[in-house]
């Protein structure tokens, strides 16, 4: 039996024991007689403190605290995805049915069905010298995905006996393996492993492919590579979570894990229902299928939403680890932080800056630096992607949150109120956004998209910043005494604005569009500027190539022309050259 | 088992110290009682061994080191339930105060509740109607929705409020309730309210809690909790819809803040606890349907915007956490536009799924978009004309600005007895977008536009 200490003091979610433990730093604990799961946050000779992931109601001086002697993990194999869990991993759809509605306290379930039988190949042989990662077997976890039973990173050795292929439980031995000393190791389905180490690789690479989103603004203004880290910054109802439900949907990840960190239960509700209704559009399986959901909701407890970002990104790398490209979706991060900041407040430490631990950024980084584009254990290539939102207090993006996670990401979607008012989403504002993964990404993009892609997104850009430019201007003597070429660039910008970045996510078609559609559109934005160009040259007034209604049936090609049919962006281009032949000739012709 | 210890160690503020007493639990209801017999309740907020910190939620006004005898409950602080608390007035710890005696208890529940866990939730899809247009064509508010308002002191928030409850189309319902808390509100706000639900006719289905300005503050901590879990007890185990008005929540952070700076902790941000945010979202996520249970609880907080701040922690963090805010504008408010809804920063997160065919009209997400786009041009055709006068803009921002004038005298501006139907406030919207040149409204689809779009009617 495991050791057992007293509660001395309890104060909001934090528990001491008085006296000198034998516990160690991050162990988990069972705390009070319910047996509520806590983890020990610090230890010294006089005493020691645990947070508890529950509500903490009820306990009293003098209840036990039970050791476990197992730092705080969570329980990996088949039966994760298409599932939800909360903060620590507890399974939400079993503790409805042991709970009800309500979440009860102290109900400590498995986090995996253990009842479930698995279709399982066997790979490993007897005789297999194996290396922690190796895969050993395989089984269907979901219509889309094939789940690899890896061996522990800790483990290596012989196997000495596999069990033949069919229907095993999480729990059957499936295998046995020797390691060098002689000893014997069961190996089954599942494994745990503690949400605070990242677990191990082989290399980890250059993140050089991107991850495609099906969002013009992300793809093509500022992309995100497979294994890069982002950050979307924006006040309340400038749409983070409406962003990261795009990404979750679209974005050609192999595996998405969603972590709702202290949001909204209604918002987690929709996720659900939403995600089992849609198809992911590269396999045509459920969404569910490719999705692990972890929900703590802001009134669920605040300890377990700290746990919860880790929880997250150990069953990422997990899947990473059998070769899959993850995505995390953190919404959201701030929520994460204002847990450290409470906890650290009810340990009395000293603040740093807004209350917030002088260990925020370090704790920070420890988070996004488990993102990368790695070679796994088993030699294949995985990824896990980051995209963090971030709620700045007041919107203010100088304030520490926001500031540290922007040292540690490498794209920074900075969403704007002003755009979010005027319902343009997404509301990413182009300017003070930047992704510094374009480089790594050109030569992806060269081959892939052509060799003219770059050129023209530069182009767009350009065309974007010299509207920034001449608004300032705008702004204090109006549009109509700018000059006619400026004029253009405004109506141009109009376009790119309207036409190319904001996009309909509850549009059949515009909700994502192919890559090759978001460069077919970019062209033709960019010749009907080319060719205007050259007519006011001509002294034409701008207002005469705007009469022609091209730039309006452009604003609205994003609906006009479905996702299958590219052949009618050439019909698109035709109508530009015929229409502006005739003002093509100068002024004469008018 | 009850236990009963006489004598305090320390007293400070909302704060009292107790030695010695083993086995007392966190977040236990205490009863004090001092030597001339009366009594006041409160309730364990930190142990340290034998040590125990008491929050009174009474204040600790007269009491001393002696004359005071402590009793412990041994559970946390309970409400007692059945369906005879409608048309009930209770104090801020949820404790009968119109004179008409104690509850008969069908069943007592923790006030702090627990959390809903989100599988067993409903996605909230059903629309009220409010008849106000602002709200119903731009901010919808949803069935177990958290909508609430942010205002500022002295505009016509209240008003607004009991214009919901009275239009909300649900007054008719038989299964309708509304669960109104009271946080440091003044004598004569509560009393408007209590005025309007009586000529409303719907004081029978009202669920009162007062903590008015002058009751204790600390009380004000627990009131918002009581009428919650009075809120759930009715939706989820009586299947009844359930309207929560909270008014004011910063009254309530206030009283927060000031029971977290007795108890010696580290504030956060403009003094207020760093926990703010679990606080307020312990309230705000008691909000929603539930799968399997007929009622709903819907939440309109109020709340006043200090210095009409809406970066202030309170608007701020509620903002995070509600499903959306209707904001009023103070501009809007002093040209005498009523309701003075600041259309631009308000929204409901929930609007886009409970919108639309088969719940409003099918070009409602069309009109909502294209009045938020253009509404937002004519800012900046304001903008401009402040600097250059009207007379010197281009005539598609003079149009702008035309639309702008009559989409606030019109659309935002409307009776404090006016009630319209959804339909003819999309109308009004697309006779109002036909101020437009067809080539404005890049927001709608050709389809949409041919069957709504009608110049003429606005040449009239």
């Amino acid at each position: 039996m495991a050791d057992k200490y007293q509660i001395y003091g309890i104060n909001g979610p934090v528990v001491t024991i008085a006296g000198a433990t034998s516990l160690r730093m991050m162990e988990m604990v069972y705390v009070g007689e319910n047996r509520l799961i806590g983890e020990v946050i610090g230890l010294d000779s006089a005493m020691t403190t645990i947070q508890v992931y529950e509500e903490t109601t009820g306990l009293s001086a003098g209840q036990p605290v039970f050791a476990t002697n197992e730092l705080m993990s969570v329980t990996l194999g088949p039966g994760l995805l298409a599932n939800i869990f909360d903060g620590i991993e507890r399974p939400l759809n079993a503790l409805e049915t042991a709970t009800g509605s309500f979440i009860g306290r102290g109900c400590n379930l498995p986090a995996l069905d253990s009842e479930r039988l698995w279709d399982v190949t066997i790979i490993a042989k007897p005789g297999d010298e194996v290396h922690g990662g190796a895969v050993i077997a395989s089984c269907p976890e979901t219509s889309a995905i094939l789940h690899k039973v890896i061996l522990p990173p800790t483990l290596s050795g012989r196997i000495v006996e596999v069990k033949p292929g069919g229907k095993y439980t999480i729990n059957d031995v499936i295998a046995v393996l020797e390691d060098e000393k002689g000893t014997r190791h069961n190996l089954t389905l599942c494994q745990r492993w503690p949400i605070r180490t990242p677990r191990p690789v082989a290399k980890r690479l250059a993140p050089t492919r991107p991850l495609i989103t099906g969002q013009r603004v992300i793809d093509t203004l500022l992309p995100i590579a497979k294994g890069g880290a982002a950050a979307i910054p924006g006040g309340f109802g400038t749409g983070k979570t409406m962003t990261q439900h795009q990404l979750a949907k679209w974005c050609d990840a192999d595996i998405i894990v969603y972590i709702g960190c202290g949001e909204r239960g209604n918002e987690m509700t929709q996720v659900l229902t939403e995600f089992s209704e849609l198809l992911d559009p590269k396999s045509g399986r459920p969404l569910t299928d490719r999705t692990v959901l972890i929900a703590n909701t802001s009134n669920m407890p605040v300890a377990a939403r700290e746990a919860s970002i880790y929880t997250g990104i150990t069953l990422a790398e997990y899947y990473r680890d059998m070769g899959y490209h993850i995505a995390i979706m953190a919404d959201s991060t701030s929520r994460w932080a204002e847990a450290l900041r409470e906890i650290s407040g009810r340990l009395e430490e000293m603040p740093a800056d807004e209350g917030f631990p002088a260990y925020l950024p370090s704790r920070l980084a420890e988070f996004y630096e488990r993102a990368g584009y790695t070679q796994t254990l088993c030699g294949e290539e995985g990824s896990i992607t980051i995209i963090g939102a971030v709620s700045p207090q007041g919107s203010d993006f100088s304030e520490p949150v926001t500031q540290n996670t922007k040292r540690f990401t490498r794209c920074f979607w900075a969403l704007d109120k002003s755009l979010a008012y005027a319902r343009h989403y997404p509301a990413i504002n182009w300017t003070e956004s930047y992704s510094e993964y374009t480089v790594p990404l050109a030569d992806w993009f060269v081959e892939n998209a052509g060799a003219d892609f770059l050129g023209m997104r530069e182009q767009i850009f350009k065309i974007l910043l010299d509207e920034n430019q001449l608004l300032e201007i705008v702004k204090l003597i109006g549009a109509d005494v700018l000059p006619d070429d400026q004029k253009l660039t405004l109506e141009t910008a109009r376009v790119i604005r309207v036409g190319f970045l904001q996009q309909n996510a509850f549009h059949a078609d515009d909700t994502f569009v192919p890559l090759s559609k978001q460069k077919a559109m970019m062209r033709l934005i960019l010749l009907l500027h080319e060719k205007a160009r050259q007519i006011v040259l001509r002294q034409v007034p701008v207002s005469a190539v705007i009469k022609t209604g091209l730039f309006e049936k452009l604003v609205k090609m994003k609906y006009d022309i479905p996702n299958n049919k590219p052949e009618l962006f050439d019909d698109y281009a035709a109508d530009i050259d015929s229409k502006l032949a005739p003002l093509l000739k100068g002024r004469d012709a008018e | 088992m009850i236990i009963e210890y006489s004598g305090l160690s320390q007293i400070v503020g909302p704060l009292v110290t107790l030695e010695g007493v083993p086995g007392a639990s966190y977040d236990e209801m205490v009863e004090l009682r001092l030597t001339d017999g009366t009594a006041r309740v409160g309730r364990v907020v930190k142990v340290e061994g034998g040590k125990l910190v008491i929050q009174v939620f009474e204040g600790t006004r007269g009491l001393s080191l002696e004359n005071t005898q402590t009793h412990f409950t041994g559970k946390p602080i309970e409400m007692a339930l059945s369906k005879e608390i409608l048309g009930r007035t209770f104090d801020g710890l949820g404790r009968p105060k119109d004179g008409l005696g104690e509850v008969y208890a069908e069943c007592r529940r923790d006030i702090n509740g627990a959390p809903m866990n989100p599988v067993s939730r409903v996605y909230p899809q059903n629309y009220i109607n409010t008849g106000v247009s602002s709200i119903d064509a731009l901010a919808t508010l949803i069935r177990g929705q958290k909508l609430p308002i942010f205002s500022g002191s002295g505009m016509k928030h209240n008003e607004l409020a009991v214009q919901l409850v009275r239009q909300a189309s649900l007054a008719d319902e038989a299964d309708f309730a509304i669960v109104f808390a009271a946080m440091g509100v003044k004598n004569d706000v509560a009393q408007y309210f209590i005025d309007s639900f009586e000529s409303a006719n719907v004081m029978s289905r009202v669920v009162m809690f007062l903590n008015l300005a002058n009751d204790p503050i600390i009380e004000r901590v627990i009131t918002p909790r009581c009428a919650l879990t009075a809120a759930e007890y009715l939706a989820f185990e009586k299947n009844m819809h359930i309207l929560v008005i909270m008014t004011d929540i910063t009254s309530y952070a206030e009283a927060l803040r000031e029971f977290s700076s007795s108890k010696g902790e580290i504030p956060g941000r403009k003094g207020f606890p760093g926990y703010l945010y679990s606080d307020l979202a312990s309230l705000y996520e008691r909000a929603g349907i539930l799968k399997g249970r007929g009622g709903s609880v819907t939440q309109i907080p109020i709340l006043t915007m200090p210095n009409d701040d809406i970066t202030h922690p309170i608007p701020d963090l509620t903002g995070y956490i509600t499903e959306g805010q209707i904001v009023l504008g103070r501009d809007l408010d002093s040209t005498g536009i009523y309701p003075p809804v600041s259309v631009l920063p308000s929204l409901s997160r929930l609007m886009k799924d409970g919108i639309g065919e088969g719940f409003t009209r099918a070009d409602h997400s069309a009109v909502a978009n294209q009045l938020f786009a253009s509404y937002a041009k004519v800012q900046d055709a304001k903008a401009l004309a402040s600097v250059i006068g009207e007379e010197e803009l281009s005539s598609a921002d003079r149009k702008l600005m035309e639309f702008g004038r009559e989409f606030e005298k019109r659309f935002l501006n409307q009776g404090y007895n006016e009630n319209r139907s959804i339909e003819d406030t999309l109308d009004l919207g697309w006779e109002l977008l036909s101020m437009l040149p067809r080539e404005e409204l890049d927001r709608v689809d050709d389809a949409t536009l041919n069957a709504h779009y009608r110049p003429q009617d606005s040449a009239q």
